[in-house]
């Protein structure tokens, strides 16, 4: 059949839809625009809510993409999707008979959000910032000191209209109580608190790992949003918010603050979108052509969407959305 | 501080020929800087400033007060804007932050809401005969110091520089709740982080002093403050600046609001009666400015023609550390050279207080 599809972005949605389309006797080719395959998972240390470490999956997928022969192009991005194929950004036209649009999603830029201080003061640090510990194996103020107060602060640029993300992440929720747990297994005598507004545990053993970290981590998940971060004298976080449960104002002193941040629409998108087929929703992620039974598909016929492309997404979400825009390429390709 | 995106947020202030409208309440609170703001402007800038005799009160505190229905307010802030159209000029300036906030109100609720313009004009028509333009730009007056901040710095005779050690001052600046916090777009530096006056204190040599609770209310806040019974939460608040900022060994407090600069000054000189306690430098009180005061200062004013005696915590300190040539046996004459009248000692002055925070 030897009929070749341009796999766009090396994420997990990607690798996984190669996979697949190699599988289905079809020649995928994956344009990363980073160095190597991976994705934002290349920075994340484990998963909830196995606690499976992330390079587990991403060597899975890495190693069976490389024995499967597939074709990989990194630090190539695409300009613009065409009628009969791409167009990188460096004027190259690659013709192929679909394609799949797995770009993923862009992480909230948390400096945005002023009142928290991100960037701006010395021990505020986001959730990304947090794995990159996690892998080197402590987390530490920028002192080098170990945090005895931790606060984790949910939806940081999720369902927020003050800057335009008024969507919900879903993963944030779930990646903070993991955290949470993290932290206290690596500083078991430290206070952590979460200030959230909803937690929204959607997934398999979410709602057991949230109970889990109230019941034998004893971490405090405090009902209200922190209206703002200040820095205090010693470099600390001063920290308000209103307890909504109880009705008070609050404000304490923490030795970190870690802004659990949303996923926002790729940056990509907007370059791709507007031709062939590709249709943005007011949040900036691609609308799929029906959400019940066409929800890889696009506007045309042989463009496809896997992964967090289209809305956020938690890992294993994006794999099988991989498998299943394998399966509608394949469907396609051989009418 | 790493960054300072806030400087980035910038709106677009007029360069000249302002209509300027005065505060009720400055006045009386602090009387030389309005008339400092209008000397600065016409004789050390060259800027053509209107003041109109027959301009009134915005009304702003009976509106927050819910004393003043809002198709009043609309109706006197129309009035002030007929006021600049027959007077031929387009750039309104505020000195206040209340009317500032009120007249951003005004005109925001007419974009969202046009037949509230109309009834507005119609109420202004029947009441006065009188018709407006909208002003082509709003600006609070400290927008206006703002935008000519270099140009003073270049005219400057005193800088925010400790004349004794050549380290820059040190100052907390803090910004009126309705300068940005109703309409951010409106502020310089958006709300979070007004860049105003921290932007005068830098051009001017001082350092500005990032603290906890520099976003707190300076403890006026209306009700806070009227309703007598809320008194004590007004002193609280205040308090609770002053032990946030007084670990930072600030050499002033710089303000921009009419309420602001008196709470924060009145306030430490009760906070010193009552409890012995002082927030500033060797058991004085910190210093607290309006920025045309400090505008003044630094082209050369004289501290008592600023109405800086009307103070309650003494402005020597910073006077000595700028270098500023005054006369100490001036400060309480006025301008006919008339004796005016000497408060009484005070805790917060003498450097005797109980306990200094620091």
């Amino acid at each position: 059949m030897n009929k070749k599809v341009v796999v766009i972005g090396g994420g997990v949605a990607g690798m996984q839809t190669a996979l697949t389309l190699s599988e289905l006797g079809l020649t995928p080719v994956i344009i990363e625009k980073e160095a190597s395959t991976g994705g934002k998972l290349c920075k994340w240390h484990k998963l909830f809510p196995t606690l499976t470490p992330a390079s587990e999956v991403l060597d899975g997928l890495r190693r069976r993409v490389s024995e499967a022969g597939i074709e990989v192009m990194t630090g190539r991005t695409v300009g613009r999707i065409t009628d009969s194929g791409v167009e990188l950004e460096d004027g190259t036209a690659l013709a192929c008979d679909a394609t799949a649009v797995c770009t993923g999603f862009d992480i909230f830029d948390a400096t945005l959000k002023e009142e928290y201080g991100y960037g701006m003061y010395d021990n505020v640090f986001t959730t990304v910032d947090l794995e990159e510990m996690f892998n080197r194996g402590e987390v530490r103020m920028v002192n080098g000191e170990k945090p005895r107060r931790v606060a984790f602060l949910h939806c940081v640029g999720s369902r927020d209209e003050k800057v335009n993300q008024r969507h919900c992440s879903r993963v944030c929720c779930i990646t903070g109580v993991k955290q949470a747990m993290e932290v206290k297994q690596m500083i078991p005598d430290a206070e952590v608190f979460n200030f959230y507004m909803d937690m929204r545990m959607f997934g398999p053993g979410y709602e057991e790992m949230y109970r889990q970290a109230q019941y034998e981590y004893n971490i405090q998940f405090i009902r209200g949003r922190i209206s703002e971060a200040s820095q205090t004298i010693d470099r600390r976080v001063q920290i308000k918010a209103e307890d909504t449960l109880v009705g008070r104002p609050l404000k304490m002193t923490v030795d970190m603050l870690v802004l659990i941040v949303g996923m926002k629409a790729g940056a990509s998108n907007e370059r791709l979108g507007g031709c062939c087929g590709v249709d943005l929703y007011p949040s900036g992620f691609v609308r799929p052509a029906d959400q019940f039974l066409r929800n890889v598909c696009s506007g045309s016929e042989r463009v496809f969407y896997a992964g967090t492309v289209s809305a956020p997404k938690n890992v294993g979400e994006s794999i099988n959305e991989g498998i299943a825009a394998a399966y509608k390429i394949s469907r396609y390709l051989n009418r | 501080m790493k960054k300072h995106s806030w400087q980035e947020y910038q709106k677009d202030v007029a360069d000249d020929k302002y209509y300027y409208v005065r505060s009720c309440i400055r006045q009386n609170f602090f009387p030389g800087s309005e008339a400092a703001f209008l000397n600065i402007l016409r004789n050390d800038l060259h800027r053509d400033i209107r003041e109109d005799a027959i301009h009134t009160s915005c009304t702003g505190i009976g509106y927050h007060s819910d004393i003043v229905p809002i198709e009043t307010i609309m109706t006197v802030v129309a009035r002030q804007f007929a006021l600049m159209t027959e007077s031929g000029y387009e750039n309104f300036a505020s000195s206040c932050i209340t009317s500032f906030g009120v007249y951003s109100e005004a005109l925001e609720m007419w974009h969202e809401f046009p037949e509230m313009e109309e009834k507005t004009r119609e109420y202004l028509y029947k009441a006065t005969g009188r018709e407006f333009r909208k002003p082509r730009s709003v600006a609070h007056a400290s927008d206006i110091i703002f935008h000519h901040r270099d140009e003073i710095a270049s005219k400057a005779k005193y800088r925010l520089v400790n004349a004794a050690t050549g380290e820059p001052l040190r100052g907390v600046e803090h910004i009126g709740c309705h300068y940005a916090k109703i309409f951010p777009k409106n502020g310089i530096g958006g709300a979070e982080f007004p860049y105003v006056l921290a932007g005068m204190i830098e051009a001017w040599g001082g350092q500005v002093v990032d603290y906890p609770e520099r976003r707190h209310c300076c403890g006026f806040g209306f009700r806070n403050y009227l309703v007598r019974a809320n008194r004590g939460y007004s002193i609280a608040n205040s308090q609770k600046k002053f032990e946030s900022m007084a670990p930072y060994k600030p050499d002033f407090i710089l303000t921009n609001c009419p309420g602001c600069p008196m709470f924060m000054d009145r306030w430490q000189y009760t906070i010193a009666e009552m409890e012995g306690i002082t927030y500033g430098a060797d058991g004085h009180g910190i210093p607290v400015l309006t920025y045309e005061e400090l505008a003044g200062l630094v082209l050369g004013y004289d501290p008592w023609e600023l109405g800086m005696q009307m103070h309650q915590v003494d402005v020597e300190p910073l006077l000595d550390k700028m270098g500023v040539e005054y006369d100490p046996s001036a400060k309480f004459l006025g301008k006919n050279g008339k004796y005016i009248g000497q408060p009484l000692d005070a805790a917060v002055n003498c450097g005797c207080s109980g306990s200094s925070i620091l």
